[in-house]
């Protein structure tokens, strides 16, 4: 009699034991959804996307409402130190061990192209907010890449048209002697010279450099109409604080960023900042509902949102809402239900992710604000123009994706 | 010309940091026998002093006390020196029997534990130092160029202190004294001189240098865990151009490379890094023992 009890109660568990997975997988593959946030938690890329980006996925999954196809949604995050070692191997540890379903921010292009490589091997999809590179969406693309905030190709489209329409023909470049800055100053020279403008120099500054102003004089005595700064971070900074001190926007040349967040500008202060133009993919008071988003962003994290901090929310929130209209986290599934959506939020209107996975949308040019015009600590930047998103970023038709040709 | 004149210009200001630093390991060098490998680092540390001084002693201790620029150049070389006294009392004196290589490993040692401390805390991509003074913001119009009026003072009070320091070496009784105690420590000794507080104070005396030039150096760069790494390579091939141990040497030749490198940018911006060194390997196939240096 004992035994028949036993015997019972062990298939019972069994059966409620099997029973459970399958109620689950129903919907989730593993019962639960997870996103990674992999980025540089402490090094230069620390202020601009760093522990804020896990704030806005934090908050992108609160807005949502803690669940998705009634399971909790978990982020997770790690740093990458800017080294695509780690980041590949926190990477592989997240799929394999943790079951992560969406990895996302990724802020350094060497880290994101080797993560970028891994998780389309594990058929996971990423969604890159940091990243520059354009190999992501040509030569190296996946079918689960997405690249969501900006690349080379618009960074430049859009500063360096604007400039050359506004009597900026002649450029000189001070340029990151590394494959980032040549690039940025090779796509940004084609641009210049597509429009009827002409490079009449460069000069390449090793990466961290401390002191630009040997090379600022070169840009000086060029007598180009602007001096475009191939670089990022700390660089730019650098050079921009430089040539304030050696008075050459006063005496009439333009500097053109190629790559400015509005921590940097924030960093620099208006009375050096002032005037210099650059594109960006979001101002946090471009409107009232992205100014809303960015005031409660601002009491968790004590600054306004980069640029990439919005896309981290937008991009978990449309992740999200795929989900959640498809039913289910296979990325095969999900990816194509993201290419079919119009993404609409605060960071971006009418947007589309497309085949390369670049995900298109519109960029804006932007003018650091004179001192006086500012009317807050972080009330930084002016809106000068859009670009369309057309024209930031690289058509389907001359694309280098295996997946488009 | 303008453009020669600016870069020149340039070239010195990048010279003074050149020769207040080899003029320092020099110093050491001559009178103490010992390769000074953490030079960099006491300069870092310097530079570092001044920004905590200036804006994180509030937030971290909670002391509304503000170390400004000017007691920064007072107060960084004080507690960098002090630093040298300790390495030098409870480390390097220990070594002084030995082979030179081993106070320069002790050195570099030091100067990778520092480093590695800062950049724990501080990142490696450099904090602004916001305390440049108000009166030395400006810019001068040099007809040439607009040349900042801070670069302007950091050429000048560099060069005051450099000469200032070979003027005390080579010709005050203090200066002969500490000549005659690196000559024959022991006749020296008999003569009623302390020898080891000499030697212990030339040590600090190197290292406060150091950390004069970080403090002067904090305004024109960032403030960042890495800049003496940077520099430490540059100033030991000016040290060996200069002639080992020579204190006018170190200075002139400090001086005279930073213009070499400026024009070096004007002419052919690539070979500005490597300059140096190309003139170091010149100088060693020809006056193995530096221009100015003595042969042994």
């Amino acid at each position: 009699m004992f035994k028949l009890w036993k015997q019972g109660l062990a298939s019972a568990i069994a059966i409620t034991t099997l029973a459970m997975p399958l109620t689950a997988t129903a919907e989730l593959t593993d019962g639960k959804l997870k996103i990674g946030v992999l980025s540089d938690m402490s090094g230069v890329y620390k202020a601009l996307e760093g522990p804020g980006a896990v704030i806005a996925a934090e908050m992108a999954v609160e807005d949502f409402g803690g669940s998705v196809l009634d399971q909790p949604v978990e982020i997770i995050s790690a740093d990458h130190q800017n080294k695509p070692d780690i980041g590949a191997s926190t990477a592989r540890e997240w799929i394999d061990a943790e079951e992560v379903d969406m990895i996302t921010a990724l802020d350094n292009s060497s880290v994101a192209l080797s993560v970028q490589g891994l998780a389309n091997d594990k058929k996971i999809i990423t969604m890159n907010t940091g990243a520059g590179t354009t190999a992501l969406t040509e030569e190296q693309c996946t079918p689960y890449g997405i690249h969501y905030v900006y690349d080379t190709h618009a960074l430049p489209v859009g500063t360096a048209t604007a400039m050359v329409k506004n009597g900026g023909e002649s450029w000189f470049f001070i340029t990151a002697d590394y494959a980032f800055g040549h690039s940025l100053r090779d796509n940004t020279g084609a641009v210049v010279e597509s429009l009827g403008g002409e490079v009449v120099g460069n000069v390449n500054a090793p990466l961290s450099t401390n002191d630009f102003s040997s090379y600022l004089l070169q840009a000086q005595s060029s007598g180009a109409d602007v001096i475009g700064l191939a670089n990022a971070g700390q660089d730019t900074v650098n050079a921009i604080k430089q040539a304030n001190q050696f008075r050459i926007v006063q005496s009439g040349q333009k500097l053109a960023g190629m790559l400015v967040f509005i921590t940097d500008v924030h960093s620099m202060g208006l009375d050096i900042a002032q005037g210099l133009q650059f594109t960006t993919a979001f101002v946090w008071n471009q409107n009232d509902e992205a100014r809303a988003w960015s005031e409660r962003f601002f009491e968790r994290h004590g600054a306004m949102p980069t640029m990439v901090h919005a896309g981290v929310y937008s991009a978990v929130t449309n992740y999200l809402k795929a989900v959640e209209e498809t039913g289910t986290d296979d990325s095969d599934t999900v990816r194509a239900k993201l290419g079919e959506m119009t993404l609409n939020d605060m960071f971006v209107k009418n947007g589309s992710i497309m085949a390369n996975g670049s995900m298109l949308h519109d960029m804006y040019l932007v003018e650091v604000k004179k001192p006086e015009e500012s009317e807050s600590e972080w009330d930084l930047l002016r809106v000068v123009s859009k670009i369309p998103a057309e024209q930031a970023y690289i058509p389907l038709s001359e694309s280098k994706c295996s997946l488009v040709n | 010309m303008q453009v020669i004149m600016a870069q020149a210009l340039l070239g010195l200001n990048v010279g003074v940091f050149y020769a207040m630093l080899s003029l320092g390991l020099a110093v050491i060098f001559g009178l103490l026998n010992i390769i000074n490998f953490a030079h960099g680092a006491m300069y870092m540390l310097g530079a570092f002093i001044a920004l905590i001084g200036y804006s994180l002693l509030e937030q971290w201790f909670g002391i509304s006390l503000q170390i400004g620029f000017w007691a920064s150049l007072l107060v960084a070389p004080v507690i960098v020196g002090i630093l040298g006294v300790l390495i030098e009392r409870l480390m390097l004196k220990r070594l002084y029997e030995l082979d030179h290589i081993y106070g320069l490993l002790l050195t570099f040692g030091i100067t990778l534990i520092l480093q590695g401390l800062f950049a724990n805390y501080f990142n490696v991509s450099g904090t602004p130092y916001p305390g440049q003074p108000e009166a030395l913001s400006g810019v001068v119009n040099l007809g040439f160029m607009y040349f900042p009026t801070y670069r302007l003072f950091a050429i000048v009070f560099s060069l005051v202190v450099c000469f200032a320091t070979w003027w005390a070496i080579e010709h005050t009784k203090l200066g002969s004294r500490l000549r005659a105690g690196v000559e024959n420590p022991d006749l020296t000794q008999a003569f009623g001189l302390n020898v080891p507080l000499m030697v212990t104070l030339t040590f600090a005396f190197g290292a406060g240098l150091a950390g004069l030039a970080g403090v002067l150096a904090a305004p024109i760069y960032s403030v960042s865990p890495l800049m003496g790494a940077d520099l430490i390579i540059v100033v030991f091939a000016v040290v060996v151009i200069g002639g080992m141990g020579s204190i006018m040497g170190a200075i002139l030749s400090g001086l005279a490379l930073g213009l070499v490198e400026g024009l070096t940018k004007v002419f052919y911006p690539p070979a500005a890094s490597t300059v140096i060194f190309f003139l170091m390997v010149l100088v060693l196939l020809f006056r193995p023992a530096g221009l100015f240096g003595k042969e042994k």
